[in-house]
């Protein structure tokens, strides 16, 4: 059994975001990329997998700036490969784009299962797991919030709203967008992340050209402006608990 | 040149989803501009009754028992189907757990280019912008749609569901679905939700917690304000997967909408995903360290405070008043 998991940096939101001097896009000089929360959880729960049916697990990014911290990470918690795709990601990649490099990677790659965050806050042209997905012929269940493999089969819970779940059973291989893994992702000490900084290794393959066709492009990127905004409360900490009390009895919740 | 709109009408078990009404008054903005009709898509088994309400001009009705339950398999071949009958100018679908995989998949499938969580749109001269909502909610993009065909799905906050409702039933069309081939999924059998100690659709006070209470143990400062008050916790998705709070407690696109009089947040940044399923507050109180969080722009009341600073002090006066 082969588990591949896909893993993107993006933008950790926590941060101020500014868009540059074009106007079309984010100004990245100074932003942190961090791991898409979502494909954290995909690597999670392939590791879970790993753990119960002893299947092989193989981590794939995109080399951005803080690709390697992200594999080797994924090697200490039992990751057996780490891939990084090399290419040229300044002037901008959309999911099309890579989904479409990735095609080739995956085909040689023969995955039993495709594990992948089901969407990224990033996301303009679509979502990278069905892309991929209709590119190698493959079925997509996205929102998936736990699997279980037997005889050549997953079954797949997703997610509805209103905590509504769906059973579905899917012939492998298939790809599978995971909106939570079945535990919360492990922690991993910083002493054996180092430790596979020096016993795992990176593979390196070439991206190529990136083709962008299937994704808009984008004249203006802009923040969106405070239409009404709140009234801000301000003051001690006194001040603002005694008219937030007064609002709480105004309102007749207190 | 293509005009008609084409809408994926979301349902689940026998329920039209709102965003559903959205997508038909989005699509009716669209179609003015390209001079088009609104083509709504019903998909399923038994469910005609579903298009009773859509402000569309033809419901196309594809009924057939392998659609009953929603695989995306069945929906890309149908709606390839269709989109090849048709020559529409866009097709939007909800950017949800059925829209966003079936139009990934579409744009793959049928190389057709896509853009996804569409806020509103506006027309000039025949061209279409579209406004999506990207990074949490913090920025905003702008681009024209591509032509001829174009898939979009849309994320809620651009329009009301009132407007794609309508008490004239629509023209409905009944088809037959196409020849599936090759499905791989079938549906196994659905999960009803967990029964929580609490319904929080039903309470009048929700406390709401979200990523800003960084540990577990500091849910207690938002149960102690909870007691002092008579509220509910309640919280965003990041701290039900760190499996903090039940699925019970859960609020947003993937959990429950509620209606509370008053829904004050706690360390809540106020992502699309988690207010989609607040708009029926009454009244939202955010407090948040950070002026920026898009939850102010949707708050009543705003406090720019750190939590741990101020809401032990708030439950202190809350218990000896």
């Amino acid at each position: 059994m082969n588990i591949v998991v896909l893993a993107k940096l993006i933008p950790d939101l926590v941060e101020e975001l500014e868009i540059d001097d074009s106007g079309t896009a984010l100004d990245m000089t100074w932003l942190r990329l961090i791991i898409n929360e979502l494909d954290d959880h995909a690597i999670e729960e392939a590791i879970l997998l790993k753990e119960r049916t002893g299947a092989n697990v193989t981590v794939l990014a995109p080399d951005i700036e803080g690709v390697d911290d992200i594999l080797f990470t994924a090697a200490a918690k039992g990751a057996e490969r780490l891939i990084k795709i090399v290419g040229d990601y300044e002037s901008g990649v959309n999911n099309h784009a890579l989904a479409r490099v990735l095609t080739p990677v995956m085909k040689d790659l023969q995955p039993d299962l495709i594990l992948v965050g089901v969407e990224a806050h990033e996301d303009l042209d679509g979502s990278i797991g069905p892309l991929l997905a209709g590119y190698l012929d493959l079925p997509f269940i996205g929102y998936v919030a736990s699997i279980e493999l037997e005889d050549g089969k997953a079954t797949a819970t997703k997610e509805y709203p209103g905590g509504l779940s769906v059973e579905m059973e899917v012939t492998l291989p298939v790809v599978l967008g995971i909106q939570v893994a079945e535990e919360p992702p492990r922690y991993v000490a910083v002493s054996k992340v180092r430790q596979a900084m020096k016993t795992a290794e990176i593979e390196e393959l070439e991206a190529g050209d990136f083709d962008l066709a299937g994704g808009p492009t984008i004249d203006r990127m802009y923040q969106p402006e405070v239409s009404e905004g709140a009234t801000i409360i301000d003051g001690s900490l006194d001040d603002i608990a005694d008219s937030l009390i007064g609002i709480f009895k105004e309102l007749g919740v207190q | 040149m293509n005009k008609d709109i084409l809408v994926v009408i979301e349902h689940i078990r026998g329920e039209v989803a709102d965003i559903s009404y959205m997508m038909i008054a989005a699509a009716r903005q669209l179609a003015e501009t390209t001079e088009g009709e609104v083509l709504a898509v019903l998909m399923g088994s038994g469910i005609e009754n579903l298009a009773g309400n859509l402000a569309a001009d033809k419901v196309i009705y594809l009924e057939d028992p392998q659609l009953a339950n929603f695989t995306s398999d069945t929906y890309q071949q149908s709606l390839e189907n269709l989109i090849r009958e048709n020559n529409p100018r866009a097709v939007v679908l909800g950017h949800t757990s059925i829209g966003m995989e079936v139009a990934s998949l579409l744009s793959a499938k049928s190389d057709l280019p896509l853009v996804s969580s569409c806020l509103s749109f506006s027309g000039e001269n025949g061209s279409v912008k579209f406004t999506s909502q990207l990074y949490g909610g913090k920025i905003l993009a702008e681009g024209l749609i591509p032509e001829p065909i174009a898939l979009l799905t849309m994320v809620p906050g651009g329009y009301k569901p009132e407007d794609g409702q309508s008490s004239t039933p629509p023209l409905v069309i009944t088809a037959a679905a196409p020849q599936f081939a090759d499905l791989e999924i079938s549906v196994k059998q659905y999960i009803e939700p967990e029964t929580g100690d609490v319904d929080i659709t039903s309470e009048p006070l929700l406390i709401a917690v979200g990523r800003g209470i960084q540990l577990e143990d500091n849910i207690e400062i938002a149960e102690e304000l909870a007691e002092a008050i008579g509220g509910v916790v309640c919280a965003s998705r990041p701290v039900v997967d760190q499996g903090w709070l039940p699925t019970s407690r859960l609020v947003g696109k993937s959990g429950y909408q509620v209606k509370p009089k008053v829904y004050l947040t706690l360390g809540i940044s106020g992502a699309p995903e988690h207010t989609e399923g607040i708009a029926g507050s009454e009244t939202i109180i955010a407090i948040n360290t950070d002026p920026a969080a898009p939850i102010f722009n949707i708050a009543k009341y705003g406090v720019v405070e750190d939590i741990f600073d101020l809401v032990p002090v708030l439950t202190e006066k809350l218990e000896e008043s």
